[in-house]
This record gives structure tokens, sequence and C-alpha cells, in this order.
């Protein structure tokens, strides 16, 4: 009994700590004197790892949704007369709830857990420390522009595969279903509000972003340097990623919509 | 060893350092000689790349200072403590060369960290350092395409490129064939001979370390065991320097882990 809640309250402890060290290395890596000449080069380049070579899972995913939704909009809404508002059930269930959340969900996948196994097999390696002893804080050449990628890249990948699913529910509803294009578009346009749907759907994204690719990054610098300390870490990514997209997308749908 | 001259380049003072509840060091001192090679040596685990570690400013130690030319290392800020360490090299286990780099960029990058030189310039000294190695005609491969001695050879021309006073090299001889050990043996001296700066090099790899080192110290269990040129130490009569010197696998330092009477547990069988 003793021994169990022992147990429990180290685990507690340990949690703690590595959240004090997760805002420690935020901190570190973000508030440092800005030097574009020496970081641009490093962001264009993490810029393409995370979000370019992103694009091709965000796309095909995108499509295939916004085909599915515009599939299950119309059987569903052809019971009641109203497949004519296909249109606008895409449109919002893409832009206030799948667009950001399915896209932070691959991003943790794809490139959340590629940062993490780069980082930890830098820190197994002893790369980190090399650049710590020639004089350079890995803080600001392998941290900060890995994040910052990540905050950039998130928000404009959700863009797109908005767009992409929107273009993918008209595929199926208009060109194959039948609906006159006119009233699906028309509709989207008249229940779409800029304010609250789409900018909504860009703050979430923007929050995911942040969480997903902080703990990315922690996860790679604090993993323990062994190849089983970064396959956990790297397991680790992607389940604490997930849970926190999801359970943030709930308060944040509850602060934006529910009234509350 | 409290002298501070200026002789003295690198002075451990009353270190206390432990791990994870478990001390490494209980209150180790020594001093490290300008433009001598030092080495190191003790058991695995006693925790000699943490002193390097210590050295460069990595690790904090709970108690006890290290000067290096006449400054606390824990006292520095971290922007005086980069600054420090641009003029320390170190040779890591590994190579820890940037793998997204090839042999080339690795070499020239503490010269564009750390200088305004134009390209050219950083070129020439790059292939001048390269050569001082043997690898300058590997300079456009990749980490990955290197064998581990090359690698580690491409690593030190890299914590050369800036001419540092102090050079630390840590296990340089491990897991290294006899050619690559003998290449690096002769590396070493030259380069501390040619350039006159101050060698540190930790290792438990005897015969290799005392041929060229000029002084050692022998740590285990957290505090200085003997120290002395190679010369002095190999002559010691201390049972625990002669078993790390000699390879007994018993002595004062016992093979067995401690278990309870073997007899004892094979009787007691499975319980």
């Amino acid at each position: 009994m003793i021994d169990q809640l022992q147990r429990i309250g180290r685990g507690a402890l340990d949690r703690l700590a590595a959240t004090g060290r997760s805002g420690q290395m935020l901190l570190q890596s973000l508030f440092v004197p800005p030097a574009p000449k020496e970081m641009l080069p490093l962001l264009i380049k993490q810029l393409h790892f995370v979000g370019v070579l992103s694009l091709v899972i965000i796309l095909v995913s995108g499509l295939f949704i916004g085909m599915v939704l515009g599939l299950q909009g119309y059987t569903i809404l052809v019971d009641y007369g109203s497949e004519q508002a296909v249109g606008q059930m895409v449109a919002l269930s893409l832009v206030r709830e799948l667009a950001p959340v399915v896209t932070a969900l691959l991003f943790a996948g794809r490139a959340g857990s590629a940062v993490t196994a780069e980082i930890g097999l830098m820190k197994a390696t002893e790369q980190l420390a090399s650049y710590e002893m020639i004089g350079v804080d890995p803080m600001r050449r392998i941290i900060a522009p890995r994040l910052w990628a990540g905050f950039i890249s998130l928000p404009i990948l959700t863009m797109i595969f908005a767009v992409v699913g929107i273009w993918g529910g008209s595929l199926v509803a208009v060109d194959w279903l039948g609906i006159y294009s006119g009233s699906f578009w028309a509709n989207m346009q008249a229940s779409v509000d800029f304010s609250t749907d789409v900018l909504n759907g860009i703050v979430k994204s923007l929050v995911f972003g942040f969480v997903v690719i902080w703990i990315s990054v922690f996860q790679g610098y604090d993993a323990i340097p062994t190849s089983e300390g970064i396959s956990k870490a790297t397991t680790r990514t992607v389940v604490y990623s997930s849970l926190a997209v999801l359970g943030l997308d709930f308060i944040l749908t509850a602060m934006m919509f529910g009234e509350i | 060893m409290s002298n501070t001259d200026s002789q003295t380049h690198i002075e451990v003072r009353n270190l206390i350092f432990s791990r994870s509840g478990r001390p490494i060091f209980r209150d180790l001192s020594l001093s490290v000689e300008r433009g001598k090679i030092t080495a190191i040596m003790g058991p695995s685990g006693t925790g000699k790349t943490t002193l390097l570690k210590l050295i460069g400013g990595q690790l904090q130690p709970e108690s006890g200072q290290i000067i290096v030319d006449d400054l606390d290392v824990h006292k520095l800020n971290r922007k005086w403590l980069f600054h420090l360490r641009a003029r320390m090299g170190m040779l890591f286990q590994s190579g820890a060369l940037f793998t997204d780099m090839s042999v080339f960029e690795n070499v020239a990058f503490p010269l564009r960290v750390h200088t305004d030189l134009d390209d050219e310039l950083v070129r020439d000294l790059v292939l001048m350092k390269l050569n001082a190695v043997g690898l300058r005609g590997a300079a456009e491969l990749m980490p990955s395409e290197l064998s581990g001695g090359m690698a580690r050879r491409a690593a030190l021309a890299r914590a050369i490129a800036l001419d540092p006073d102090i050079l630390m090299y840590d296990e340089p001889f491990a897991g290294q064939d006899p050619i690559a050990m003998g290449v690096l043996i002769k590396l070493i001296r030259q380069l501390n001979q040619a350039l006159g700066h101050t060698s540190i090099i930790v290792s438990h790899d005897i015969n290799e370390t005392l041929s060229i080192a000029d002084y050692v110290y022998l740590i285990a269990d957290g505090t200085l065991l003997a120290q002395g040129t190679p010369d002095e130490l190999v002559n010691q009569q201390d049972p625990q320097v002669r078993q790390f010197l000699h390879g007994e696998a018993d002595g004062p330092v016992p093979f067995h882990f401690p278990a309870p009477d073997l007899a004892e547990q094979l009787l007691r069988g499975g319980q």
C-alpha cells in the first residue's frame, strides 16, 4: 500500500519535473535575441522537413475525408429532401472541426515523431553535447527552428486540408451525385462565417501546432539516449500529442461555440 | 596542488558530484599543466567522461570549483561559458560528427560560427586541418560513409579547427583497430607538440595512454587513487593501482558483484 502510494507520488513528481523542464526549454529557445541571417536558413530547412514533406499525407487525407463527408452527408440529407445543404455540412464540419483536429493528429504522426526521433538520436550520438562544446547553443541551433517551423506549418497545412476537403466534397456531391453546383456553393457561402468559423478553425490549428511541436521537440530533447529511450519517446510524442489535441479541441470548441 | 602559477592551466578543487543519488566524485582535486598531455584513468563507471563534462561546464558540481585560465567555469554566465568553450576542443567518444553535414562542413562549422573569415580562407583552413589528420581526400564524404577510425579523425580535425588552448579526448582509443589506434596515438602526440595546447585524455586503455601521457591521474571510487608520471605509476606498489594497471581480474576491486554465497544460493533452489 505504502509502496503503491510512493510510486504514485514519484510518478507525479517526475511528471511535474518534466513539465518544468519543458517550460524551461521553451523559454530558453524562444526568448533569444533574433539573428535572422543565421536563423532563416535553418528555419527554411525545417519548414521543408516538417511542412512541405507533410503535404502529401495532408492532401490525400483531406481529399478522402471531404469525399466521405460529401457521400455521408448526401445519404442522410436526401431523406429529408435537403441534399442542397451538403456543401454547408461539408464546409462547416471541415473548417470548424475536422481540418484542425485531423491535420494535427496526422502532423503528430508524420512530423512530430520524426522530430522526436531526430533530436533523440542527436542526443544519443552526442551531437547536442558537441554543439555545446563548440560554443553553439543547441536551443538556438536545433530546438528553436523546429519549434517555429511547427508553429508556422500546422495552420497552413490545416487550411490546405480544409480547401482540399471541400473540393473532395464537391467532387462527390456535385460531379458524382449530381447536386446542382449553384446551390452547393451558395449554401456554403451563406452559412460559413469568416470570423466565427474560419477564424476559430485557424485559432484551433495555432493552438494545436504549438502543443504538438512543443511535445515533439521536448520528448526528443528529454529522451533517455538509448535505442529503447528514443523508441519510448517517439511513442510518447504521438500518444501525448493526440490526447492533447483531442482534449484541447473539446475545451476550445466549448469556449468558441458553447457560449460558456 | 593548490598552486595557481602560470603552469597550471586547469585546476579542479574539492569537487563533489553525484548522479541519481550515487556519488561520482567525493572531494576530487587535481591540476592539469599547460601544454602537457595529462591522462585521467580509472575503471569504467568512475566518472571520467563526467569529469570532462564538468570541465566543459555541461554539468554543475554540487560543490567545489573548476578553474580554467583563472576563470571559475561554473560561475560564468551562459555567454561567457560559450566564449570559454570556443577555446576548448573536445573529441567525443562517438566522434559526434553532425550527420547532416559533410566532413568538410563539419570541420568548417566552428570556423563559420566563431570567425568572420571569408569562404576562401575557411576552405584553406579546413583542408589544412583535414590534411593534418590524413582525411583531405574524404572532405566531401558524409559521416555515414566513414569508418569508425576515420570518423574519429574527422572529429579531431573539427576539434582543432579553432586552434583551441585545451583539447579534451574522451576515450579516444575505445573500439579502434590497432592501425587506427596507432594513427590516433601519433596524431595526439604530434598535435600536442605542434600546436602546444593542453591535452587531457580520459581513457582506460592503459598501454596506449601511458605511452603518450606526461602525467597521469588514476581515479577510483570518486577520489584520486594515485598520480605521477607513467613510470612512477607503473612502479607503484599499491595493490589497487597494480590491479588496474596490470589488468588483474580479482584484487581490491572484486571480480564478483556483491551476491550471497554461491553454495547457499544453489541449495536454496528457486525459493
